[in-house]
């Protein structure tokens, strides 16, 4: 008995912290209609900066309270609302999303780019040199009692802020009509401004609070979150008590799994996992929502030509050959990862460009691949590759039940929380036997991945490995093209635009998801397995969901209805990142920051940079001049390549900028083409020669009249 | 037999009764209209008849055979189709790619490119095929909704005020297609403000008002009904 109720107290201290920062979520997401997903992250640099001032620069406690409460948070909430957020207000739910899951990606590269991860931090508790005092025969320290005070506190001023106070009824209006608050006299800017200060200082305070009790991790603490997301679905992100409610059973249930659950080699992981699993099943509980009527912020999907795609599919091998052929051994296994995690990255495009559907899983399903080609494929059997693929599909397909109730950024969370789920327990666990067969996954630390054997030939080297991966991340390309213009991709894009509609036409919604999402994870899982052949030895962290953040980013940033995605995500991701930390290694964390900043700039470009790179590059592929003419000046430093009187680098320059300078020339040749002057109609044929289509424009204009 | 009945069908939003033991019948080869003031219930009917919305109580018969539980898909194809009052064109989609979506989840599949050109040879809009539905004007559009919603050759046709956004002249094209479909042995469930469509082509007309119907029968005695004139013609 006086250990269940140690841990009941221990729970509700933990339940205390997640309501804190919970609530915070609530009230942003209640006034701005934005779910916060770098909530977590606001908390964790403020728990850093709170280490820093304290223990680094041995500040007084209260001081660093008040400058990381009252000062630090405040202006990171008017940051965040004013940069961040203001300039995506207008576009859809997806793209406020991104920004915030750019942000959360952002923050943690920048808590490990100024705090060194290798250097362990610690928090002490508050209150620490007075003596804990009992309650019956359970002992309860002075930190734990703050902690509960102070949840006690936020929900007394909350209710009080949003049911006493005129700014409280400016927010809460605000989330039902921005524009009819603005005709009231209200102020919506000033209630988003508001709810983004009180949000982001319930985050430090809970940041500061739970801090002590666990490692000063970046990461980790960042998705300790998902304890505080799970509280405030159970509050349906609407409801301050409720999410209270929620945060008790989810700090219990876990204080509780660590007292009681049996110790074995297979459970630890659960109880790390149980948070992200409670709020998967939560998110399940959800009563069936109405099917959703139609998106009306529509961004066009490009339907790829199928000479056009044959001709990109083409151009990727080529690069890949060209690549492998002018890279030394070292570099081969850096940029190799272009292609693998350029397929990785390419599964989005059906699954959020065709379908809408947001999933923060793909890399986990790509890690899922990866492992069974591990396993399956140790000795380069080729079929393997098709069982990794079946298997992710399976997965997607498990993944896809929850999206046929949940949308947008519930069905972000899910995913998210399948992705810990996978990272927390089943990534971590030992070989066992299900149905008599021996499942291995990363056997707790690395495995070792072999190259395929294909007709014979052994994929043992980085180079053929890199070939290959280009070779598959063009068929890939190819089929994800012929999905977009065939009835499939009408299907899935008829039901991004209305549900409703898809419904009552006679389409079935859950065969739809269900193949979309086998289908995107089966092309995740391909590209896992390609990246694990290429890094030879593949271990879980490679896989986890903070992993997969930057390749969402990028994705997005890419635009996720181009086809060409996959090779801009793979080539953006890996290829300037690499270069610039081999220049300059100092700039490792600078790079680290780079696909958060860019997903911050999504609100610049929302219909994506592979549409608007295509559209500049095109008058280069019309040129009949300056294209032959790139064409053998690559070939030229290619041969020079070859016979090794260029480097790598010099190769790769060269070829930029003879691509550069050809496509401004023909750019610049194309706009000064004369055109020829206007000739009134009575003199078509007279003045200029007649053209078949002059007989078609006279027959419209004379309907016209 | 009546192609689509509906039975003493009830829905609740909160404390409200949006419908209170609704009763209708729609047969094949008639158009029956379906009118009363904003609010009324019309297109929460609509939404309970396709299966968008579940109803506390009561029951929907497609063909005789009861379609309550079934899903909105399950209705489609047994052979129910509608439009909506707020446009729900698949707005990325072409507007022939809005029929063929249509088309190819239909009973005829194989046929869905010819059903499409046929349609939209119908309809007239053969020369906007390839345009996104978001450029048309509205009235344009709701004849796009039409179209995709023949091009399954349904059984049932619900139309909730399609010819809104139209003008005289597109509204008596709209009459006759409505006939054309009758004389194919549809039957035709009509929302519609415009009264002189209702009164024009109906054979059968029922008046909904906060929820009930407080009046049904053919357009001549609708007309004169006192109860409807006090709650929704007025003396006009």
């Amino acid at each position: 008995m006086e250990q269940f109720l140690t841990f009941g107290i221990v729970g509700l201290s933990t339940a205390a912290i997640y309501a804190v920062i919970g609530s915070g979520l609530v009230l942003t997401y209640t006034t701005t209609g934005v779910f916060n997903f770098a909530h977590g992250a606001a908390g964790m640099l403020s728990a850093f900066t709170y280490w820093q001032l304290t223990g680094g620069w041995g500040w007084p406690v209260p001081v660093a309270l008040a400058v990381v409460l009252l000062v630090l948070a405040p202006a990171f909430g008017l940051f965040v609302e004013k940069v961040v957020l203001r300039p995506v207000q207008a576009l859809g739910e997806a793209e406020r999303l991104v920004m915030t899951v750019a942000l959360l990606s952002g923050l943690i590269a920048v808590a490990r780019w100024i705090w060194d991860p290798n250097v362990p931090r610690t928090l002490p508790t508050f209150l620490a040199d007075r003596k804990p005092f009992h309650i019956g025969s359970a002992v309860v320290t002075w930190h734990q009692a703050l902690t509960m005070t102070v949840a006690v506190l936020v929900a007394v001023g909350l209710r009080i802020l949003l049911y006493r106070t005129r700014p409280g009824a400016e927010m809460r209006a605000t989330v039902d009509d921005r524009a009819l608050v603005g005709l009231t006299g209200a102020h919506p800017v000033r209630a988003n401004r508001t709810a983004w200060i009180l949000g982001t200082q319930l985050a430090a305070i809970g940041g500061i609070l739970i801090a002590p009790t666990v490692t000063l991790d970046a990461a980790q603490l960042s998705l300790l979150i998902v304890s505080a997301y799970t509280a405030a679905i159970f509050g349906r992100l609407r409801s301050v008590p409720l999410t209270f409610a929620g945060a008790i059973v989810v700090g219990c249930m876990e204080s509780y799994l660590t007292g009681y659950l049996p110790q074995n080699a297979y459970l630890p992981g659960l109880r790390l996992a149980a948070p992200a699993l409670l709020l998967f099943v939560a998110l399940l509980a959800f009563p069936h929502r109405r099917l959703r009527g139609r998106d009306r912020k529509l961004r066009p999907v490009p339907v790829p030509t199928a000479r056009g795609t044959a001709v990109f599919a083409v151009c990727v091998v080529a690069f890949g050959a060209v690549l492998a052929s002018a890279l030394g051994e070292a570099d081969l296994i850096t940029y190799g990862a272009i292609f693998s995690l350029g397929v990785v990255a390419l599964s989005y495009v059906p699954l959020a460009g065709y379908a809408g559907q947001i999933s923060l899983c793909q890399l986990s399903m790509a890690g899922i691949g990866a492992v069974v080609w591990a396993h399956l494929g140790a000795h380069g059997e080729f079929w393997a590759l098709g069982v990794a693929i079946l298997v992710s599909a399976v997965a997607g397909a498990v993944v896809a039940l929850p999206a046929l109730r949940l949308s947008g950024v519930y069905l972000a969370l899910g995913t998210a929380a399948f992705a810990v789920v996978l990272d927390r327990w089943i990534f971590t666990l030992p070989s066992f036997h299900l149905f008599g067969m021996r499942i291995a996954l990363f056997d707790q630390g690395s495995v070792d991945v072999a190259g395929p054997r294909l007709f014979g030939l052994a994929l043992d080297t980085a180079a053929k490995q890199l070939v290959f991966a280009a070779v598959c991340l063009a068929l890939a390309s190819l089929v994800v093209a012929a999905v977009r213009r065939g009835r499939f991709g009408r299907r899935l894009i008829a039901l991004r635009d209305s549900e409703a509609a898809y419904a009552t036409l006679g389409g079935s919604l859950l065969r739809a998801k269900v193949l979309v999402f086998a289908l995107s994870s089966g092309i995740a899982g391909l590209g896992g397995a390609l990246y694990g052949m290429q890094q030879r030895s593949i271990t879980a962290d490679q896989f986890n969901l903070v992993a997969g953040l930057p390749i969402f980013l990028v994705a997005v940033v890419g635009g996720l209805g181009a086809v060409g995605n996959g090779l801009f995500a793979g080539t953006a991701y890996i290829g300037p990142t690499n270069a610039l930390v081999a220049v300059a290694p100092w700039a490792q964390n600078l790079v680290a920051l780079l696909p958060g900043l860019a997903g911050i700039g999504l609100g610049h470009n929302p219909d994506g940079i592979v549409v608007r790179f295509r559209r500049e590059w095109e008058p280069l592929g019309r040129d009949r001049i300056a294209l032959p003419g790139l064409l053998c000046v690559l070939a030229l430093l290619w041969v020079l390549r070859l016979g090794d009187l260029i480097n790598g680098w010099t190769f790769l320059g060269c070829s930029v900028a003879a691509g550069v300078a050809l496509r401004i020339w023909a750019t610049a040749r194309q706009t000064a083409a004369p055109t020829e002057p206007e000739v009134p109609v009575e003199w078509w044929g007279l003045r200029r020669a007649w053209r078949p289509e002059d007989r078609e424009v006279l027959a419209r204009g004379l309907a016209a009249d | 037999m009546a192609s689509l009945r509906i039975s003493g069908v009830s829905v609740a939003f909160g404390g409200n009764r949006a419908l209170d033991g609704v009763g209708l019948s729609a047969e094949p080869g008639r158009v029956t209209g379906l009118i009363g003031p904003n609010g009324a219930g019309k297109s929460t009917l609509f939404d309970v008849a396709s299966g968008l919305r579940r109803p506390s109580s009561g029951q929907v018969f497609l063909d005789g055979r009861d379609v309550t539980r079934t899903s909105p898909a399950g209705r489609a194809r047994r052979g129910l189709a509608r439009t909506f009052q707020r446009l729900e064109l698949f707005g990325r989609l072409t507007v022939r790619d809005n029929l063929l979506v249509a088309a190819e989840l239909g009973p005829d599949r194989r046929r869905a490119h010819h059903a499409v050109t046929e349609t939209l040879t119908r309809l007239g809009l053969t020369h906007l095929a390839d345009s996104p539905p978001d450029a048309l004007p509205t009235g344009v559009g709701r004849l796009v909704e039409v179209g995709r919603a023949m091009v399954i050759r349904p059984k049932v046709l619900l139309l909730d005020e399609p010819a809104a956004g139209q003008d005289s002249e597109e509204t008596e094209r709209f009459a006759a297609l409505l006939r054309s479909l009758t004389d194919d042995g549809t039957a035709v469930v009509l929302v519609e403000h415009d009264m002189s469509l209702v009164m024009g082509v109906c054979d059968e007309v029922y008046v909904l008002d906060l929820g009930k119907v407080i009046a049904s029968g053919p357009p001549e005695v609708i007309r004169n009904d006192e109860t409807v004139l006090a709650a929704y013609l007025g003396d006009a």
